[in-house]
């Protein structure tokens, strides 16, 4: 906006009168805009101006960038605050996550859990951004973001408990499906299937914040969502929310190219989620989601604005789903494998950061090979004690419904399936060899003494 | 505005139920339903919703007793300086709420030295069965002191607002927040919260239903106490998805670590006269499913301002639903102090032998009146009610919470009489109705004497020039009470 105090000069209007002719952005002559209906800083025009574009021209909006596909830092950009030990542990994260995913999506294709999801191509949007914010800012994710609790340094074999849905599944108690985690002690919200519902919620948790007087100006909410999900009624409301009711949250929007078999190009025609951001009044940024330096630069400064600033911004990380959409998705079926390949070879945001810290010495192939080996060797074991867990006590199916006293229905309906379980139970094959996978085979469920 | 008003007057003089004619039964604990301030031109209240909030003067409730409103001249004083006095809310609320300590002191003073301020009335609602005051210490020995505790008349929108006044003092977590809100909503529910409490707890929220649901689950995930108002109950469907899928499913799906037991979320509900498709419908049947979350209706301002504290403090997350027609109409002495009524528990409003009668929300007062009507019918409906009839002994059940219900009072109710009618404004199929009727033919079929019978709306929209014969209004009631006792 230019300052309503500029002098009016001949020189100076002609000056402005040529760039209105030459650009696409709405000029505004001074003191010509007033009292009109809905927005009264809008500039009066002679001009009818139609415009399409945030930046001019056609212009989409710019990408931000730090480091290229080979690691090297591109000119101009500033390397974001960092020490040694700090990087290493940013590439460990990365470097476990698909570690860990090919472990769980290998378990799936056996049909020893039920469902998964990989984060493949993602690492260093989920691990960078994540580094860039406080341990115990609020994380409400949509599902591929396991990458800020390993961050945050949730044992892999936590995950699993929840992916097996086993008695030690303290996330979710065996109810949810796979990859479906929370955990209060890391401040990440449980994920929850319908697309985009936690966008809102995310605008509700910064106003929380906000009112908190040991949090305010110390934490922000941060919601993770993918480009699709952006395309839900509940992305409008959130960002709507978080800037009117100004809260502290941050949007940061994964867009990967696919929602499932949908790419992005039929799920909208405009320029991406970013472009939707200065719509609401929210401050944003498109960053290289497959640069982690980029990504931590882009979030810490978003943060910083995030919380000083007590309102929302949005950033839009692009990047590539490397993987298939879930284990129940063959992406083939709608996208040439070579277009996949040549994503993981000429982009991998794994080896661009590989690259880079082996030019500062901070990694090298044997360290590698060391890594990988432990690693693996450290999954493996996790997945075997997670698999070798009974499932959550029977009981556990009618818990938690309701705080306070148990509704009627709920605890007839109990007494009714545990007579039912009592009868059939032993004899009803099905129910038989399900009931043995339960912690106590159902023992505590089924027994009629049982007091409550 | 004045024309307005006599149109009004006339549209609604033909939705008044049939005169009450004899003495009849009266409902001890039903509260009196009659224009507000006693009759006071608030026609002229100048929002655009205020076709909804008229009634004509006088009693159009044929059955009430008048008798006490009569009394109380200075209750009347009174009920102008609360913050509801103008016909343009905006204008004096500040004013009316900066006044408001000192008026009620001088109330509570004249009570003190013994003027007439409605002892009657005053008496009745302290002694509200179920009341539980909020400011007693529970460690103490359980004890019944209503002296030094005051009444003041309010009508369903003042105890609504009062309601949320207290939560708002006591828990500094508490927000409230909606379309319009800020300003006092407009039905009034929040009329100077926002003045007094400040904006940063009081506030609108953009027109986004889903957003404010959404704002609200986030709120409480936090453990901040999120009283949210959805201006129609008609406009709750585009946060369907997260009351259902998320409010009603948080506790449970991350295995007990997260919740949003401090979200309540508030909407005006029921036939209004002439709401039409969009301004009239009782969505309550279509959250019946949302295991998780709990319903409750009040029909009354003494029980709107009890439940509501109850559901705003309640750890689950609660749909709160205000029948609008009685936010101006339903009158009655309300406690002034912090208290609660429990949910989950219906109210047995009458003691009968004969036949339950259950309902929730404005058909109670249909109820009523079908119930004196069948007592002493007049002239041109005695050759409809057959004499033998007139003396039946009814149960009235206000059911209150329709989430979890009171399945052990409606039984036991229903084991006594041996028949059950229900009745509300939702169309039959899908509604509260069949729930509660499968459920009581299970617990009590060999103690029915007649089919539960359901009188509710036609399984249509509520289509506007015709909602007389929509809704389940006294005659059908009466109806539908008569087939009952005869089957």
């Amino acid at each position: 906006m230019l300052a309503l105090s500029r002098r009016i000069a001949p020189l100076d209007t002609f000056r402005r009168m040529s760039r209105c002719l030459a650009t696409a952005t709405p000029e505004k002559p001074d003191r010509k805009h007033g009292n009109l209906p809905g927005s009264s800083q809008s500039a009066i025009t002679s001009h009818p101006h139609f415009f399409n574009s945030i930046m001019g021209d056609d212009n989409l909006i710019p990408t931000y960038r730090v480091i290229d596909t080979d690691g090297k830092p591109i000119d101009g950009a500033q390397l974001p605050d960092f020490d040694e030990g700090f990087c290493r542990k940013l590439y460990e994260t990365m470097s476990t996550l698909p570690l860990m995913d090919n472990v769980l999506y290998n378990v799936q294709r056996q049909g020893k859990i039920s469902f998964y999801m990989t984060s493949h191509g993602e690492e260093a949007s989920i691990v960078g951004s994540a580094a860039a914010l406080a341990p115990d800012d609020e994380v409400l994710g949509q599902y591929r973001e396991v990458g800020v609790l390993l961050w945050r340094g949730l044992n892999p074999e936590e995950f699993m408990n929840q992916c097996f849905g086993n008695e030690n599944d303290i996330a979710s108690k065996g109810r949810q499906m796979p990859v479906h985690i929370g955990s209060p002690k890391y401040h990440f919200h449980t994920i929850s299937s319908p697309l985009a519902t936690q966008i809102p919620q995310a605008a509700g948790v910064g106003y929380a914040l906000k009112r908190n007087s040991e949090r305010k100006g110390k934490n922000c909410a941060v919601v993770y969502f993918g480009e699709g999900a952006a395309s839900e009624g509940d992305f409008h409301a959130g960002m709507l929310l978080a800037s009117t009711i100004p809260s502290p949250t941050l949007f940061f929007a994964r867009n990967n190219g696919f929602a499932i078999s949908t790419p992005a190009s039929e799920q909208f025609h405009g320029d991406g989620v970013a472009a939707r951001g200065p719509g609401y009044g929210v401050d944003t940024i498109r960053v290289d989601g497959n640069d982690v330096l980029a990504v931590l630069n882009a979030t810490r400064e978003a943060r910083r604005r995030c919380i000083e600033e007590g309102r929302a911004v949005l950033i839009e990380a692009m990047t590539y789903r490397v993987g298939h959409h879930s284990t129940s998705d063959d992406s083939f079926a709608y996208r040439p494998r070579a277009e996949v390949e040549g994503w993981v070879r000429a982009d991998n945001p794994l080896s661009r950061f590989r690259l880079f810290l082996q030019d500062r010495g901070w990694w090298s192939s044997e360290e590698e090979e060391q890594f990988k080996t432990k690693v693996k060797a450290e999954l493996i074991a996790s997945f075997r004690r997670a698999e070798s867990k009974k499932r959550p006590a029977l009981e556990e199916l009618f818990t938690d419904i309701y705080a306070g006293s148990e509704p009627w229905n709920i605890k007839e309906q109990r007494d009714e399936l545990a007579a039912l379980v009592r009868k059939y139970g032993g004899v009803w094959d099905p129910w038989k060899k399900e009931l043995t996978k339960f912690k106590g085979s159902g023992g505590s469920f089924t027994r009629s003494d049982r007091n409550d | 505005m004045g024309n307005l008003g006599v149109e009004l007057y006339g549209h609604l003089r033909k939705l008044i139920p049939l005169p009450r004619v004899g003495s009849g039964r009266s409902m001890q604990r039903m509260t009196e339903v009659k224009s507000s301030a006693g009759g006071k031109a608030d026609h002229r209240f100048a929002l655009f919703w205020s076709p909804f909030l008229s009634v004509p003067e006088a009693s159009w409730r044929p059955g009430c007793s008048n008798v006490e409103d009569e009394n109380d001249d200075n209750d009347d004083d009174l009920q102008g300086t609360t913050v509801d006095s103008g016909h343009y809310p905006h204008a004096n609320s500040t004013q009316l709420i900066q006044r408001l300590p000192q008026i009620q002191a001088l109330a509570r003073a004249s009570t003190r030295m013994g003027l007439p301020l409605n002892p009657s009335g005053r008496e009745k609602a302290l002694r509200t069965p179920g009341l539980r005051w909020a400011d007693e210490d529970d460690a103490g020995p359980e004890r019944e002191i209503i002296s030094g505790r005051d009444a003041r008349k309010m009508n369903l929108y003042q105890a609504v607002r009062d309601a949320m006044s207290h939560a708002l003092m006591k828990d500094e977590t508490a927000v409230v927040f909606g379309e319009d809100v800020a300003f006092g909503g407009v039905f009034r529910c929040s009329m100077g919260l926002a003045e007094e409490f400040g904006r940063e707890r009081v506030f609108n929220t953009p027109l986004t239903e889903q957003g404010i649901a959404g704002f609200g689950i986030g709120l409480a995930a936090m453990g901040h106490t999120a009283i949210a108002e959805i201006q129609f109950a008609d406009y709750i469907f585009p946060a369907f998805d997260q009351i259902v899928n998320e409010a009603a499913k948080y506790r449970y799906r991350s295995g007990g670590q997260f919740n949003v037991g401090g979200l309540t979320i508030r909407t005006p509900t029921m036939s209004v006269g002439h709401g039409g498709l969009y301004h009239s419908q009782s969505p309550e049947g279509y959250f019946l499913g949302a295991s998780g979350l709990k319903i409750v209706i009040p029909r009354s301002p003494i029980q709107a301002k009890g439940l509501l504290l109850s559901s705003i403090r309640d750890p689950n997350p609660v749909l709160f639903m205000e029948p609008k027609i009685l936010y101006r109409s339903a009158v009655e002495q309300v406690p002034v102090d912090d208290y609660e009524l429990p949910l989950g528990s219906a109210e047995v409003l009458s003691r009968g032998s004969d036949l339950t009668l259950l309902s929730w929300g404005t058909p109670l007062y249909h109820c009523e009146t079908a119930l004196s009507l069948l007592s002493s019918p007049p002239p041109p409906l005695s050759d409809l009610v057959p004499p033998l009839l007139r003396t039946a002994n009814i149960e009235v059940i206000d059911l209150r919470t329709i989430l979890p219900w009171d399945v052990h009072t409606i039984t036991e109710s229903v084991k006594k009489t041996g028949r059950l009618v229900i009745v509300h404004e939702a169309s039959i199929t899908g509604g509260v109705g069949a729930e509660i009727a499968a459920e009581i033919q299970k617990r009590c079929f060999l103690k029915l004497k007649a089919p539960v019978k359901r009188v509710a709306a036609w399984d249509l929209p509520a289509a506007l020039q015709y909602e007389k014969f929509l809704i389940p209004d006294t005659i059908r009631i009466l109806d539908g009470i008569m087939e009952t006792l005869t089957y």
